[in-house]
């Protein structure tokens, strides 16, 4: 977009603005039709596949995955934008190049979605939230970049709770994201949208982001694959900043394979950001074939017992035994500390959070309010009118526990507590190569259920933000349904840099127990 | 720990946080709820231990993360000041500051 536009469509008064920014840009349904594939059943490495030998082309898959997400979206709510335009631009680059130009990408002609707190040059970066107003970031995040050089294709900005906080949607500024399994119920949160999206077979996959489970507990509800990966495997550069010491994007894929294919090309050292970590990428696509015999993996009694949902503890305990039958062997482990994850995440994660959000302050981006009579003024009411509910309530509560006289009892006691919870998982891989846990303690629970009970909809997450404190790498594999038909997930946690490990378990189970089912929304 | 109005409203100005007294009203509770939920955490005996920095693995820590002191292309004040909701003159332009 030229820069004079983008600065007049900045200048219009907001409140009006960022209403008509969005039904403008979804409107994309007079364009004429080619071929439609039937994106659901495809895997991005079959599409990728029948692109490069010329069977399809990277136009025909990209303008299904747009019908589909035009004909879903007023039920799903689940994009925010959609830039047909530019997908297509893009795909016919994609079809322009010679065969042998297509075999080199991995990702060739690829549609994919991106949590809206991704930067992707072009597009919108709102966060779920008012306060970014139609912020249109001058630069692509490292991830993006390295999905645009592996040859994929953008179709969209997918909806999420402001600012990633939140488990169940109900926290994005532009309505929430439905189940497509039932859109009665909550996808889960914060990256319900590429959750969704991935479910409906919109698109093969998406990227999300992680900082207490946001990738790994929507795709539990959704149904999908989600893999948060270990702090420091893949650049923090252009995902907005939500908790830094906890933050990481992730994938959302239908099949572990394709999460496999979409991590390798986001995964690695960036000098745009210090935490990337110089450890070596395995070929992740390689090893998810091994035989998971003798493979150890550790149970923790306690975190099956109170606080869980039976439906959900009777699908985890048949995925337990339907590993044994594979040839793992489960061993019995201990994280003691476990239980005091939620309280030292809550200190942490609003510690930060209330200093990344300091930057929203009207000044050099993003909304402002008007009329303010001075400097301070105008801070407080931009910060007022532009946050919501749940963003307010963190940034309070990481003031609170950061300021003056309580950082020790808080801030400094929860980051002990966080060192003894990295002890536990140091202990307890020890003894095996992965814990399993249920992913989220229900199954999707309805809307309005625990949005007027801010502590229960933080429990949700009791199982995933262990993961973010230690910094390892975690995914969600779908395990079963409940009787109600609502998915199930099953949570595997591994070492430092044991993506591989997780994606060949998560791939052994997929291949025995499919889950079979489709949910009601689907393209 | 109670958490009052009071407190709510001084924690909201620190934060350069306007809220309403209707939002006041909400918070307070909800707030000291989870205050009290985390002091949970007084339970633990942490007098001997470290506590974790940041979420670096060890491969992180050891990873050189310093380039050489060189000037390397960046926005620049055109883009920079391009999505300023009121640019004057290639500053930003903000309220006036003292009262």
């Amino acid at each position: 977009m030229p820069l004079a536009a983008l600065r007049k469509r900045f200048r219009a008064p907001y409140v009006i603005s960022w209403i008509e920014f969005l039904p403008r840009r979804l409107s994309t349904k007079s364009h004429p039709k080619d071929v439609v594939l039937p994106i659901m059943s495809e895997s991005l490495i079959n599409l990728r596949d029948r692109i490069r030998h010329g069977e399809t082309t990277a136009r025909a898959a990209t303008e299904s995955s747009l019908d589909a997400a035009d004909t879903l979206n007023d039920t799903l709510n689940a994009f925010l934008e959609i830039d047909r335009e530019a997908a297509l631009k893009r795909a016919d680059q994609i079809d322009a190049l010679s065969h042998s130009d297509k075999s080199g990408l991995p990702l060739a002609g690829v549609p994919i979605a991106i949590k809206d707190n991704i930067c992707v040059q072009g597009l919108q970066t709102s966060c779920g939230s008012r306060i970014l107003g139609p912020y249109h970031p001058p630069y692509n995040a490292t991830a993006i970049e390295r999905l645009l050089d592996a040859g994929s294709v953008i179709i969209g900005k997918t909806n999420c709770d402001e600012f990633a906080m939140g488990s169940s949607n109900e926290n994005s500024a532009f309505g929430p994201v439905k189940n497509p399994w039932d859109t009665s119920r909550v996808p889960g949160g914060s990256s319900g949208g590429s959750a969704a999206v991935v479910a409906a077979g919109i698109v093969p996959v998406a990227l999300g982001s992680d900082t207490g489970g946001s990738v790994r507990q929507p795709a539990s509800l959704c149904g999908v694959i989600g893999i948060k990966p270990t702090y420091g495997r893949v650049s923090r550069y252009g995902l907005v900043a939500f908790g830094s010491s906890l933050d990481q994007i992730g994938v959302l894929a239908r099949e572990a394979k394709d999460a496999a294919a979409l991590l390798q090309v986001i995964a690695g050292r960036d000098p745009h950001d210090a935490t990337t970590a110089e450890a070596p990428v395995p070929d992740y696509s390689a090893s998810l074939d091994k035989d998971i015999a003798g493979v150890r993996l550790g149970v923790s009694r306690a975190l099956l017992g109170e606080g869980l949902n039976d439906e959900v503890r009777a699908a985890v305990e048949t995925a337990i035994a339907a590993y044994r039958d594979l040839g793992a062997e489960i061993v019995d482990v201990d994280l003691p500390h476990a239980k005091y994850a939620i309280a030292v995440y809550y200190i942490i994660a609003t510690a930060e959070a209330s200093s990344n959000l300091s930057r929203y302050d009207g000044v050099r981006y993003g909304f402002r309010a008007e009329e303010a009579p001075a400097l301070r003024d105008m801070y407080r009411r931009t910060r007022d009118e532009g946050f919501g509910p749940e963003v307010k309530r963190r940034i309070m509560l990481g003031t609170y526990v950061l300021s003056a006289g309580y950082y020790d009892a808080y801030y400094l006691k929860a980051q002990k507590v966080r060192a003894l919870i990295r002890q536990d998982f140091a202990k307890a891989f020890a003894k095996c190569d992965a814990v399993l846990t249920p992913t989220a303690p229900t199954p999707a629970f309805l809307f309005g259920e625990k949005v007027d009970d801010p502590l229960a909809m933080y429990l949700n997450d009791i199982y995933t933000v262990t993961a973010n404190l230690a910094g390892v790498p975690g995914i969600s594999v779908p395990c079963g349904l409940s009787k109600d038909g609502l998915p199930i997930g099953l949570q595997l946690l591994g070492p430092y840099w044991s993506e591989a490990r997780l994606l060949n378990l998560a791939h052994a189970y997929q291949k025995s127990r499919p889950l079979n089912a489709r949910p009601a929304v689907h393209a | 720990m109670p958490i009052s109005e009071a407190d709510i409203e001084k924690i909201a100005q620190l934060a350069h946080l306007e809220i309403t007294a209707e939002e006041r009203r909400i918070f307070a509770p909800q707030i000291a709820e989870i205050v009290t939920y985390v002091e949970q955490l007084n339970e633990i005996d942490t007098s001997a231990i470290e506590p974790a920095l940041g979420g670096l693995t060890p491969e992180g820590e050891r990873t050189e993360s310093s380039r050489p002191d060189e000037v390397q292309p960046c926005l620049g004040q055109e883009l920079a000041l391009d999505q300023a909701p009121d640019p004057a003159a290639g500053f930003f332009r903000v309220p006036r500051v003292l009262g």
